[in-house]
């Protein structure tokens, strides 16, 4: 389990660092999610939808897609030169794999998630406040399942024609749980309800995540077993 | 996990046993057997779609036959994930992160496999392809013959015992496919086992044991190489119907 930790973090970090050179995925990501709170923000009459009653559902749809930009690169990166070849030629498990780009899409969706979540305060001038915790507990559990099902299907999609087209179409119905979880809760954090009250929400999540990352990893190899 | 067998033993390095491809109702290999042992350089010339690119792949467990099998050093790589160690391959792609630099992707490779010094290992496998003044360049920034020297560098870094080359010598000039010649004679004087698929029998003829020549997924020539060479390139002309 150590030597699979070790080289997930290993692909994880070589990841990142691609990343940081070419800046593809994460300022396509974060452009995309500025876009999308001005675009929503403008388009909204604030005579008859007022911004906290859109906010929960804005936050949730910006962060979705702007991951699934990120999820796109996770393996069209390995298709640059063939190289997932070379990491299933090596001794490293299919299961180091499934955790090195699970990890590496986190980093992702989290640092999108950082610069997006100022953003949506500016632009819904929502005042977090004392929902902050909560907010940042769902957006943590949700983001764990989603990415786990991203991960998959990123690497599912990579090996069809149209993989950016894949993507969302196997995606986004799994996603559909998850993101029903978040705004159900975000949207009653952000009316003042306490934390406490959405416990049946947040259970959900988790099960979701523990249920989604066991099957993930479990599917995962099966993926590049041709 | 026990350790694979020494390159005394009696068992070879890597065998193929009746291995058949299909994809749908395209028959790309028709029963294929092959055996490398320590030393020996088996070279697999055929002409284009002959298959040979999808038996390297087979033969580096990238791809499953749909018949026969794949041994190495006596296991099947599905029974033995941790064999996959011995291989290395160098393909028609090179296997590397374009945005990284050479010293980046062997260092790279080499946590995957676990080396010890990993970055003075690197830099001695740029080093034998002559590319050490290169080594903090992003591979995007090399020419074609320098990607192809990185990723000869890539496949030899962990020391393969079993080597799985497809037209190694491809985009290199003359002195740099002298180097890789000398490199691939030093890997085998070593005990290494090579399969090196190529289209110019003449580059390694000189170190060859074995050449087999693949057509329409068959072997139509298969023997130890011959003496007479100029009387070998005739039969090759006539399998390939030149």
């Amino acid at each position: 389990m150590t030597e699979t930790l070790r080289l997930a973090l290993e692909l994880a970090a070589k990841d990142l660092r691609v990343e940081l050179r070419s800046r593809t995925a994460l300022v396509s990501a974060v452009v995309f999610a500025a876009l999308v709170l001005v675009i929503f923000n403008f388009a909204r009459d604030p005579a008859s939808v007022s911004a906290r009653t859109l906010a929960p559902s804005v936050l949730w749809v910006t962060f979705t897609f702007a991951a699934m930009l990120t999820f796109n690169r996770a393996f069209a990166l390995e298709k640059e030169n063939q190289a997932i070849d070379g990491l299933l030629l090596s001794p490293m498990p299919r299961g180091a794999l499934f955790l090195g780009k699970y990890f590496a899409n986190l980093g992702f969706v989290a640092t999108v998630q950082a610069v997006t979540l100022p953003l949506f305060v500016l632009f819904f001038n929502v005042g977090l406040g004392r929902a902050l915790p909560g907010i940042l507990l769902v957006i943590v559990l949700a983001t764990a399942g989603f990415v786990a099902v991203g991960t998959v299907f990123s690497a599912m999609a990579v090996r069809t024609r149209f993989a950016d087209l894949m993507l969302p179409i196997l995606l986004l119905p799994f996603l559909v749980p998850p993101i029903i979880g978040a705004v159900q809760v975000t949207t009653r954090l952000l009316a003042g309800r306490p934390l406490s009250e959405q416990i049946s929400w947040l259970r959900f999540l988790g099960v979701y995540d523990i249920v989604f990352l066991t099957l993930c990893a479990m599917l995962f190899p099966a993926i590049f077993d041709e | 996990m026990t350790p694979p067998p020494d390159a005394t033993d009696d068992v070879p390095h890597l065998q193929a046993e009746g291995v058949e491809r299909r994809f749908g109702a395209a028959r790309v290999l028709r029963g294929i057997n092959l055996t490398a042992r320590a030393g020996e350089l088996h070279v697999i010339a055929g002409p284009n779609g002959a298959g040979k690119t999808t038996f390297l792949r087979i033969l580096a467990g990238l791809s499953r036959p749909s018949a026969g099998r794949v041994r190495v050093f006596g296991h099947s790589l599905r029974d033995r994930p941790d064999l996959r160690r011995e291989l290395g391959l160098l393909s028609h792609q090179s296997f590397l992160y374009d945005d990284l630099t050479p010293r980046e992707n062997l260092v790279f490779a080499g946590r995957l496999y676990g080396l010890a010094a990993v970055e003075q290992a690197a830099e001695a496998a740029l080093e034998a392809v002559g590319l050490s003044h290169r080594m903090h360049d992003p591979v995007r920034r090399l020419s074609r013959g320098m990607v192809q020297r990185v990723a000869i560098a890539r496949a030899l870094l962990h020391r393969p015992r079993i080597m799985l080359f497809d037209e190694p010598f491809t985009g290199l000039d003359a002195p740099s496919a002298l180097r890789v010649l000398e490199v691939l004679r030093t890997q085998l004087a070593a005990g290494a086992a090579l399969v090196l698929v190529t289209h110019n029998l003449a580059e390694v003829w000189s170190i060859a044991t074995r050449i087999s020549v693949l057509v329409r997924g068959t072997w139509a020539i298969d023997e130890e190489r011959p003496a007479d060479r100029e009387a070998f390139m005739d039969r090759l002309h006539g399998a390939l119907g030149d």
